[in-house]
């Protein structure tokens, strides 16, 4: 579905922008990517689109890879190259910039209530990306009682035991191929 | 690997010996992470090699969320920073990305012939239901942290909840959110901080 010559340098400054209005993760530019990539410049299909986030959030690693994922799908290695940089330079070089700004001053009042402030909204917003997660399962009666049984076993032995995540998504694969889920 | 567990994430803090024991570190914990690298960030980090305490990482990954960027990579940026400097910032980063690009990549190539088959959508399905859990899980630990806050634990836990109902229930837009409840927390917190 590639319309002509993807182009590289248009590619690379929209990531570039949306980089910094990234607050809570590149998952929140998500919606801005689709209007650029799919209704805008028509490189990617709306199923192609999809397919590439779903992709990079079963693959491990950050979830930030979607936007490799995207990149090779509108423009091959070079667009994969192109929108990671260009999504990972300004917000690195800004948070460099801020962290060693704020180290030097970690003790001082204004930083730690900075710090100290926004923890609570941090939990909140983890929790809240858990709840979005999980709704969908929790909406559909289909995979209802099998997933939230699943989303309890895990709750309950990431509280309680030390086994490594990697089992527990282990465990979901299996559930899932034998459509328990 | 499953030793009951009594009271990990308490002192003594190690800290990482060398670049390339940052780097590994964050390979393994990136490759561990699937729908999201923060339950392992933490489990890793905090419980196992203990280079932060739990409060160490809630701060970090408090600024980390408001800063633009993806929260763990700039994690990983943050703790590269603070462990060796540049260099170490980019060690965690490349660390942290390296190896799960790769496999992303292969992924994308080996979707397109597999997408069809149930028992493929269905491992998606079981092991997106375990990311969710997972997350919930290191939520439900980190707001332990919460009881030696300094606006006290019923304030906090307060703007906890109103930051859950404005972006889960509400879908309130986050930058709102942070602006709005965020300015109000920081106020809080600067009131309660008075020397």
């Amino acid at each position: 579905m590639n319309h002509g010559h993807p182009d590289l340098l248009g590619l690379f400054t929209h990531f570039l922008v949306l980089s910094l209005l990234a607050i809570g993760g590149a998952i929140t530019t998500v919606p801005d990517m689709h209007r650029y990539i799919v209704v805008e410049q028509h490189w990617l299909t709306d199923a192609q689109f999809s397919a590439s986030i779903a992709i990079a959030q079963a693959a491990p690693g950050p979830n930030l890879l979607f936007v490799a994922v995207l990149g090779w799908n509108v423009a091959g290695p070079w667009g994969a190259l192109v929108t990671m940089t260009g999504n990972l330079l300004p917000s690195t070089v800004l948070t460099l910039w801020a962290t060693r700004w704020g180290s030097q001053r970690r003790e001082t009042r204004g930083v730690r209530a900075f710090t100290t402030g926004l923890t609570p909204l941090t939990l909140g917003l983890l929790t809240a990306t858990g709840w979005v997660l999980a709704e969908p399962f929790v909406a559909q009666p289909a995979h209802r009682w099998g997933a939230v049984g699943l989303i309890v076993v895990t709750v309950l032995a990431m509280l309680r035991t030390r086994l490594s995540p990697l089992w527990l998504v282990a465990l979901g694969a299996v559930a899932g191929v034998m459509g328990w889920v | 690997m499953t030793q009951p567990v009594n009271s990990p994430a308490v002192e003594p803090l190690h800290a990482p010996a060398s670049l390339r024991e940052l780097f590994f570190a964050f390979t393994w914990l990136a490759l561990q992470g699937f729908g999201g690298v923060l339950p392992v960030a933490q489990r890793e980090l905090v419980e196992r090699l203990r280079w932060l305490t739990k409060a160490q990482f809630v701060e970090m990954l408090a600024v980390s969320q408001v800063l633009p960027g993806p929260n763990v990579v700039n994690l990983a940026l943050m703790f590269g920073d603070r462990a060796f400097g540049v260099r170490g910032a980019f060690t965690a980063l490349a660390g942290m990305l390296a190896a799960p690009l790769v496999v992303v990549l292969a992924a994308t190539a080996l979707y397109g012939h597999f997408a069809q088959l149930p028992a493929v959508t269905g491992a998606l399905r079981g092991m997106s239901a375990v990311a969710a859990g997972l997350i919930i899980s290191t939520a439900l630990k980190l707001l332990a942290t919460l009881r030696t806050h300094p606006m006290g634990l019923p304030l906090a836990l307060g703007f906890s909840a109103a930051t859950f109902i404005a972006t889960a229930l509400l879908r309130w837009p986050l930058v709102w959110v942070i602006a709005g409840l965020g300015a109000v927390s920081i106020a809080v917190a600067w009131q309660r901080l008075r020397p």
